[in-house]
């Protein structure tokens, strides 16, 4: 790499020529990133595309539009946070036999701390956010969220912070420090450039979307469910995005704090986490964990609801366990709070306090494993029907439960000390964040796709995703499981020992079916794109499902339902099939629904300007695009106009429309 | 009930009458729920002060840098904002704009007041030498009670707004909700600060 200029100038702070980064590599992204965005801004440029994106999409407050959104952003940042895999995939294979492998260990650090900030925070976070989004209100029957508007904000705050870490790719670096910037190495003695700062303002502005886009769904939840839906009638998906966003709400707060003590150990020299003037570093590691433990329940409590819906809808039969479910998923919740310290048992704070930590880790197997059970006693004696969402689903319960074991393998604190930071522990929570956040969202993906578009996805291409998924899943991950118990470390970038070569190469080839599995998926959606003719549903119910989702059309109307479903007991769609009352008969009213606005976009885009600023030291930018932001969000609450109704001969021709369909799929 | 049902089955699915939820009806648990998370920050400056307030690095401690009487004189203004708020509110449910304005400004004179004294006492402090920069101790120190300064400044910010919007379109049920939860939140500042005032102060001087 190429000196840093630190000097600072008033215009534009550290920001000089030195920022551009020495890579060829970034260089080559850059010239693909800039043609494939120039082509896409040309595109919506010709084809007049620009006003219906932001009147339709962009300044949206429907729920489901910004449920698609996240989605969008969740799958293109998967492409980047997968890119940066392969790369050290290869350089693992590449660094042997005294070769440097093609990165530098400036360079390696960056992509292993990006590939995990990019996986956790803007590939797996809007992922399961956009479900919930999707999906919440039309589970509990509702016709949007508690606060629209402050649901379009969420979503362009996670753009902004997605946005920053981006930005990083070409100007500048990323920090080097690993995915969670432990001090006193991600403290500016160690970092002294803007790598660290880019992590810190892209999760600090991304942080604000999450916690209020958690506060929106949990009071959704509580506040907005259909008459005689008690919480026990909940269908599970909207049971675990309740537990889900009760934990967002008392667990980011945690990350913003430690990350503003980081900060203010950065920008104003003071001694939080530093070695001298009595900073305590395991303080940051601590905190980041009493955050980061409760965060991959809230990854994975959503895809154990996903799993719940498909497992009862393709087995043709109502959840078993249900209760034991809701217990179980509530169970979670609280005991992700109690296991924080097993992340760095090697801390050395004694074996009674390992001991606790170790015990609370191995109870959260429990509810986990009921949840397992149920799932298969509901299996059990049902027309099983093997399509997409089914299959990913089976393939999750195979490989969870591995990436369990190994779970409680490593909550054992002698068996931690030999394990911790080794390969062991990557494969063990790619073992699970794969086999069950990427594998639950795929089957999500393909179970609800004709909900929001109204057709189906095509089966072949679906197929051919999913076994190159699973096979390549095995194979990148059990090498690393190997690899670990033989004492390889993580983050490592050459290698003097032949011997492991071939485990790397092994999974190197894993990583190409990976890819080849994003691949196909890509192409699935293009194919059933292309012919969605042949593959449309009219019925709005393709899987014969039970819950009220499926009581509407696909996609459906903005209100969702022109009348509101009253709930008699759990799986009220089905009952609603066997009553013979899926159609209600009455006049049509006006609806009440909230004005788009696009204040949201105005404001994220001032707090990502602003937090590029702060980046680069850019002091008078930041006073201002802050400034901007206050200002905008005062006058924004001068605008007391903020709802409308749609009339009623609207509501009756898109109803009139939902008829024709129906009509058309009993013909 | 006009919904189509079959003879055997008096249960009805789907209810075709208008209805009519409250306009905000969400607005307040909305806040409070905002409110706990908010609480929750305070609790992690709280844990830190707690695991670093006892960290001077050979610098000075609470003993040579606190001036409980002027903290004292401190606490007293924002409780009686809270007292003031209070009125404001009862003065709202009462109809009386006049009224609710009057107490929101006092109520906003006792926060300014709070800030000035509090803006005296950093200054103060970091002329002694004693800034952010000098201990752990002071690091949390200032991030505690800054933060919790932070947020009086902006609640104020937000009086002033909301005075604004009083005096323009009235009590209208908008603004009383907005009243319910900025009031909420002053409380709420109260309650953070007499845990400051305990835990810091207080028990620093022991």
């Amino acid at each position: 790499m190429a000196t840093i200029d630190y000097s600072t100038t008033f215009l534009f702070g550290r920001l000089n020529l030195s920022a551009i980064p020495q890579e060829p590599i970034v260089w080559a992204t850059f010239a693909v990133v800039a043609v494939i965005g120039i082509a896409v801004l040309a595109a919506l440029t010709r084809y007049r595309l620009w006003g219906y994106l932001w009147h339709e999409w962009f300044t949206s407050v429907d729920h489901k539009k910004i449920g698609i959104m996240y989605m969008v952003l969740a799958l293109i940042m998967l492409l980047r946070g997968f890119a940066d895999a392969v790369m050290m995939r290869l350089q693992s294979v590449l660094a042997f036999g005294g070769s440097e492998g093609y990165l530098n260990a400036h360079h390696y650090d960056q992509i292993f701390t990006a590939h995990g900030v990019i996986m956790i925070f803007f590939v797996a976070m809007p992922f399961v956010t956009g479900l919930m989004n999707y999906l919440v209100p039309l589970q509990i029957g509702a016709r949007d969220v508690s606060f629209p508007f402050l649901n379009n904000f969420s979503f362009w705050m996670t753009v902004g912070g997605a946005v920053i870490v981006m930005a990083s790719l070409f100007i500048g670096e990323f920090a080097q420090t690993g995915w969670l910037a432990f001090p006193p190495l991600s403290g500016i003695g160690y970092s002294p450039w803007v790598g660290v700062d880019y992590y810190i303002w892209g999760l600090q502005v991304a942080g604000v979307g999450t916690t209020l886009s958690g506060i929106n769904l949990l009071v959704t939840i509580i506040k907005m469910r259909a008459p005689g839906m008690t919480y026990m009638r909940l269908p599970v998906f909207t049971w675990t995005a309740l537990c889900t966003n009760v934990l967002i709400v008392a667990s980011f707060p945690v990350l913003t704090v430690t990350l503003v003590l980081l900060t203010l150990d950065r920008y104003l020299g003071t001694s939080f986490f530093t070695n001298d003037l009595g900073g305590n570093s395991m303080l940051y590691i601590n905190l980041i964990w009493i955050w980061g433990h409760p965060e991959v329940y809230i990854l994975i409590l959503p895809l154990f609801g996903v799993f719940s819906e498909v497992t009862a809808t393709f087995s043709g039969k109502r959840l078993f366990g249900y209760t034991s479910m809701v217990y179980a998923t509530v169970c979670i919740t609280v005991l992700s709070y109690l296991v924080w310290l097993h992340h760095f048992f090697t801390m050395g704070s004694g074996a009674s306090v390992n001991a606790f930590f170790g015990i609370t880790t191995m109870i959260i197997s429990v509810p986990t494993g009921a949840k397992l059970f149920n799932w298969l006693f509901t299996m059990y004696r049902g027309r099983i029907r093997f399509e997409l969402p089914m299959m990913w689903t089976v393939a999750f319960m195979l490989t969870f439960t591995v990436g369990g074991m190994t779970g409680v393998l490593l909550a054992v604190p002698p068996a931690d000390f030999v394990l911790h930071n080794s390969l062991f522990l990557v494969a063990h929570f790619h073992n699970v964040i794969i086999g069950g956040v990427l594998f639950g969202l795929f089957a999500a993906i393909n179970y609800w796709w004709p909900k929001a578009f109204g057709f189906k996805l095509d089966v072949f291409w679906g197929k051919v995703s999913f076994w190159l998924w699973v096979v390549g899943f095995w194979f990148a991950f059990m090498p690393l499981y190997i690899l670990g118990l033989m004492g390889v470390t993580r983050r490592l970038r050459v290698f003097d020992d032949p011997d492991l070569w071939i485990w790397f190469a092994l999974s190197g080839l894993g990583v190409l079916m990976v890819a080849g599995g994003i691949g196909a998926m890509l192409v699935q959606f293009g194919v059933s794109i292309w012919k969605r003719e042949e593959l449309t549903d009219h019925s709005g119910d393709p899987w014969d499902g039970r819950t009220l989702e499926w009581a509407t059309s696909s996609p459906p109307p903005a209100y969702n339902f022109a009348f509101t479903p009253v709930v008699h007991g759990l799986d009220a769609w089905t009952d609603m099939k066997r009553d013979g009352q899926t159609r209600p008969r009455a006049p049509h009213l006006p609806i009440h629904m909230p004005k788009n606005t696009g204040t949201g976009v105005i404001l994220s885009a001032l707090a990502t300007i602003c937090g590029f600023a702060l980046v680069w030291y850019i002091w008078w930018l930041a006073a201002l695009s802050f400034l901007g932001i206050i200002v905008v969000a005062i006058a924004h609450s001068f605008n007391y106009d903020r709802d409308y109704h749609i009339p009623v001969d609207e509501v009756d021709r898109t109803e009139a429309a939902r008829d024709r369909q129906l009509a058309a799929t009993k013909a | 009930m006009t919904t189509m049902t079959t003879a055997q089955d008096p249960i009805q699915h789907w209810d075709t009458e208008p209805h009519h939820h409250a306009e905000g009806a969400s607005t307040n648990i909305g806040f409070w729920i905002y409110l706990m998370s908010d609480c929750l920050m305070f609790a992690v400056l709280f844990a830190v002060f707690g695991v670093l307030g006892q960290s001077f690095a050979a610098g000075p401690g609470p003993k040579a840098l606190f001036d409980l009487e002027l903290v004292a004189l401190n606490t007293a203004f924002l409780l009686l904002s809270s007292i003031t708020f209070g009125f404001a509110m009862l003065a709202m449910f009462a109809g009386n704009k006049r009224g609710t304005l009057g107490w929101l400004a006092v109520t906003l004179l006792f926060g300014l007041a709070f800030l000035m004294v509090e803006i005296y006492e950093f200054y103060h402090l970091i002329h002694l030498g004693a800034g952010p920069q000098r201990s752990a101790f002071l690091s949390s120190f200032f991030a505690l009670v800054g933060t919790h300064g932070l947020h009086v400044g902006f609640g104020s910010i937000w009086l002033v707004t909301l005075m604004v919007q009083i005096s323009r379109k009235g009590l209208i049920p908008a603004n009383m909700r907005r009243m319910t939860c900025l009031s909420m939140f002053w409380h709420f500042l109260d309650v953070i600060w007499i845990g400051v005032f305990t835990f810091v102060y207080l028990l620093g001087m022991i």
